[in-house]
């Protein structure tokens, strides 16, 4: 099959001294840390991005910050692509490694390291879940707020790589803002720490730079992050309305009327029957879209809050109404909710779309997106953080198919050119990865990519971390002579 | 601020021609927009500036799209006018440095986001930072550049939107800028606990944002610049003041929950209305050291718990007066002589870390002692990577941040 996104050629001498260098690897690191045999390399071939495989030329899961480092090093002063991985749940392909890569897992750094309530934060390893942050605090009243649908699986350190959301950041933010420090190692194995305990780092804002910055510019080992104290309690309350025009009238305005709630999810119908399926929920089944609200708070915060939302749900025609009534309704709910791409991934093959759009375009966007669908031929269920704008259509095809497979990528190309040009952009949580790197030059100017991947150049001058990534291939700057001659001469100053 | 000729672009492309313009003639310039923090960094070192006063006007607001774009120049006032009318408002709460520095002018929503300029909203609602979304600039090749946008959530290529917040015009000037704008809350009180010592201050504001009922304010304010807040109207010794915000059936249930665990710590009450709101614009704007003098006074960032113990230490070694706002972590102090920029980094080391810039000084006193906290050498030198990146004649606010950079 005849793959729509192109990958680097592989570098030939790199995979020619693939005996050698697996050698010196296994000098810098302790027993059990490097995979060389095809067989275990096969599940780190892809991530959840699965309709692009390429084998590595070699796994490493370093123990220490310090393994991390030399790795690092001796893969720049050898001009060895590298592949920063945490568990590979990427949807964009940010992890996909290439045949003349070492890919660098964090997995075994799976640490919290310090709780600290008074100063609400927490300080753990790069390969820690994204869950057992808040399962950690959780008995003492706090939690971490960025929630993204894989945080069972899904590590810290590709939470910073991708700036991942979730369902609750619209009133908490994203990973960027609930981090508040990380370790870093740098292409030449130098470590860094940046941010900490204490807010706003001196200088540039190299902490707001390196988070989304999808394992270019460096490999997190240690991360700093905000906890904060969980609600009293928390209610998801389901809206089912007639048409997907009215929800989306309705969540634009729930915000505008200055109630922001912590969550609002929208599923149209096919979303809807997927996951009720799947989770029985207790979704209502005789509507075409279905917001899920939540508040929180004590009850009679809630109940204030809800009053207000049911008045303006009312005014939308609002054909169903159900309030969670107890905490496994609540929970119910949510993990139909949470479960939709697992539960897609159960009918059909599918890829999910993560364009975000201004609020005032999400009903003009859906309507658009089903004409794309149909004109392909194609399904699509929609599953998405409304409140924010940010939406994932979830393409349906057989990935037997290989002209059906080919359809879904450019339906989805169609779609996310059709979030920029609503003033959105390409990925609101997912990443660019390689799924929509070819598209970057549809949001940016030349000039724009040309600074980005300046700044790129400027914390990775030889281009060996995650290279195939982000940037379009055609057109990069290149390694930028200069660079490398300058930190040697500051080496030597220091 | 010698800077003798000031020029006013009236378009981006006009910034765009005169930062060309300068690269050929290899002439630096200062960048600018009110000129209301122009005596905070290190004094300028260019024969000429450029003021973005006249890149001026909201380009876009849609009120229930909760986001803004505005050109920089636009001023500040005018935007929270728009935003009042609405009844929205920015919820990072920007400092206004103009009573403490002495300063006239109006400040610019560019100089704002180029300052990173936040409030004591910041331990809840970000920084400056974390509500700018998108930004539009011309760099110091001349070339105009976007990045980000007017949606919350994007991960679409590096983040340069953070970047350039808190660059202070180092690394670009900055023409448009579109940012999160928020619901004002319905209702806002303060409740105060009166009679606490700095170190019980610090666990009264850990175990108040312990708890569930989201305080977007925490200061505390000593004996000694007590009188300075409210009027003088802050009665019965030092006041730890903690703000609630929201609808007011939530307030009121918080209000209950939050007063009788503070009972138990000192002696409480409770401001509203007006009173709060003055309360906490004065100690967004460092009032108590608003005193018309050039006494030096640090904003220091430190882990919260450690606030109290570095002023507790300085105290022993030094003339010092603080106050304490984001939970104890924002220390203001005002030195009584020299600016001991040493000893004050020598013991933020000592406790934990964090950093230290200096806000206020005399021209001289901001030459010579470094006024942003001094980066280890790796970051240092990554930060001047950075800079050669976007403006590689070192043509913007050269030395502003950083002397040769």
């Amino acid at each position: 099959m005849s793959e729509l996104i192109a990958f680097q050629e592989p570098d030939r001498a790199v995979i020619q001294r693939r005996p050698a260098i697996i050698s010196d690897l296994a000098n810098l690191l302790p027993e059990g840390c490097l995979i060389t045999e095809e067989r275990e390399l096969v599940p780190f071939d892809t991530d959840a991005f699965v309709s692009y495989r390429r084998m590595p030329l070699a796994v490493v899961l370093p123990e220490t910050t310090a393994q991390v480092a030399a790795v690092l090093k001796y893969c720049n002063d050898n001009a060895i692509p590298v592949i920063p991985r945490g568990a590979g749940t990427s949807l964009s392909g940010g992890a996909i490694p290439q045949e003349d890569a070492v890919v660098i897992g964090v997995s075994k750094m799976n640490r919290i390291l310090e709780v600290d309530f008074p100063n609400r934060a927490a300080i753990v390893q790069a390969g820690v879940t994204n869950i057992s942050i808040s399962q950690a605090v959780d008995a003492d009243g706090f939690f971490y707020a960025p929630d993204p649908s894989s945080q069972l699986a899904c590590t810290i350190g590709g939470n910073i790589g991708m700036n991942s959301g979730g369902a609750h950041c619209l009133k908490y933010g994203v990973t960027t803002n609930n981090l508040m420090g990380v370790k870093m190692v740098m292409f030449d194995g130098s470590i860094v720490e940046i941010g900490g305990k204490a807010l706003d780092a001196a200088g540039y804002d190299l902490l707001g730079l390196i988070c989304g910055s999808e394992g270019q510019l460096g490999i997190v080992t240690e991360a700093t992050v905000r906890l904060i104290a969980k609600p009293e309690g928390a209610r998801p309350v389901l809206f089912g309305f007639e048409s997907s025009v009215s929800a989306g009238a309705c969540v634009t305005d729930i915000i505008g009327s200055g109630i922001i709630p912590v969550a609002i999810e929208f599923m149209d119908k096919p979303a809807i029957e997927i996951c009720e399926a799947f989770a029985q929920a207790g979704y209502p089944m005789d509507v075409e879209a279905l917001l899920i609200v939540e508040v929180e708070g004590s009850d009679a915060e809630m109940d204030a809050m809800l009053e207000r939302i049911i008045e303006i749900a009312r005014k939308h025609g609002v054909k169903t109404i159900k309030e969670s009534q107890s905490a496994t309704e609540a929970a119910l709910i949510w993990k139909g909710r949470k479960s939709a791409f697992g539960a897609t991934g159960r009918i059909a093959d599918y890829i999910c779309m993560d364009g975000t759009v201004p609020l005032g375009q999400l009903s003009h966007v859906l309507e658009k997106t089903s004409e794309i669908i149909d004109h392909y031929g194609l399904r699509v269920a929609n599953v998405f953080h409304a409140g924010d704008g940010n939406m994932h259509p979830l393409i349906l095809f057989d990935a037997n198919d290989p002209e059906e497979s080919l359809k879904a990528e450019m339906a989805g190309n169609d779609i996310l050119k059709l979030c920029v040009d609503a003033g959105g952009c390409l990925t609101g949580e997912h990443g660019v990865g390689i799924e929509k790197r070819d598209l970057m030059r549809h949001q940016y100017t030349d000039a724009d990519l040309a600074q980005q991947m300046r700044v790129r150049a400027a914390f990775d001058p030889k281009w060996i971390l995650n290279p195939s990534k982000v940037f379009p291939l055609e057109g990069r700057n290149g390694s930028q002579p200069g660079i490398q001659s300058e930190l040697d001469a500051g080496k030597t100053a220091a | 601020m010698s800077a003798v000729d000031i020029q006013y672009p009236e378009t981006e492309d006009e910034v765009a021609r005169l930062v060309t313009e300068a690269k050929a003639s290899n002439s630096s310039i200062e960048v600018r927009g009110g000129g209301t923090r122009l005596g905070l960094g290190r004094p300028s070192q260019s024969a000429s500036a450029l003021s973005v006063a006249r890149l001026s006007g909201i380009t876009n607001y849609d009120p229930s799209e909760l986001v803004m774009a505005a050109l920089a120049g636009t001023p500040l006032a005018e935007i929270e006018a728009a935003l009042a009318v609405n009844n929205q408002m920015l919820t990072f709460e920007p400092m206004d440095h103009r009573p403490l520095l002495g300063a006239s002018g109006e400040p610019t929503i560019g100089g704002v986001f180029a300052a990173n300029a936040s409030g004591p909203r910041r331990i809840s609602a970000g920084a400056a930072r974390d509500n700018l979304l998108g930004v539009r600039f011309v760099n110091g090749s001349g070339e105009i550049v976007k990045s980000g946008g007017r949606v919350m959530k994007n991960v679409t290529g590096l983040d340069l939107v953070k970047l350039m917040a808190g660059s202070w015009g180092t690394l670009g000037i900055m023409s448009e800028v579109t940012f999160k704008v928020l619901p004002r809350p319905e209702t806002a009180v303060t409740i105060v606990v009166s009679g606490l010592n700095d170190a019980e201050a610090a666990e009264a504001m850990a175990a108040a944002l312990a708890m569930s009922v989201e305080v977007s304010g925490a200061a505390h304010l000593p004996e000694s610049v007590i009188h300075k807040f409210a009027g003088g109207s802050l009665k019965g010794g030092p006041a730890t003041v903690l703000r609630l915000e929201g609808l007011k059936p939530s307030v009121e249930v918080r209000s209950e929950r939050l007063l009788a665990e503070m009972s138990r710590r000192g002696t409480v009450s409770v401001l509203d209305g007006q009173t709060s709101q003055d309360l906490w614009r004065e100690i967004r704007d460092v009032i108590p050291f608003a005193d018309g003098t050039m006494k030096p006074v640090w904003k220091v960032s430190v882990a919260p718990s450690a606030g109290h113990q570095l002023v507790a230490a300085l105290r022993l070694k030094t003339g010092v007066d603080a106050f304490y706002d984001w939970q104890g972590g924002l220390v203001w102090l005002r030195m009584e002589a020299d600016p001991e920029a040493d000893l004050v980094r020598q013991y933020i080391k000592a406790v934990g870390g964090g950093h230290a810039t200096l806000i206020r000084a005399d021209a001289a006193t901001r030459a010579s002692v470094p006024v942003f906290e001094p980066q280890p050498k790796p970051l240092e030198a990554l930060s001047r990577r950075i800079k050669d990146q976007f403006d590689p004649a070192g043509l913007l606010n050269p030395g502003r941040m950083t002397a040769g950079m």
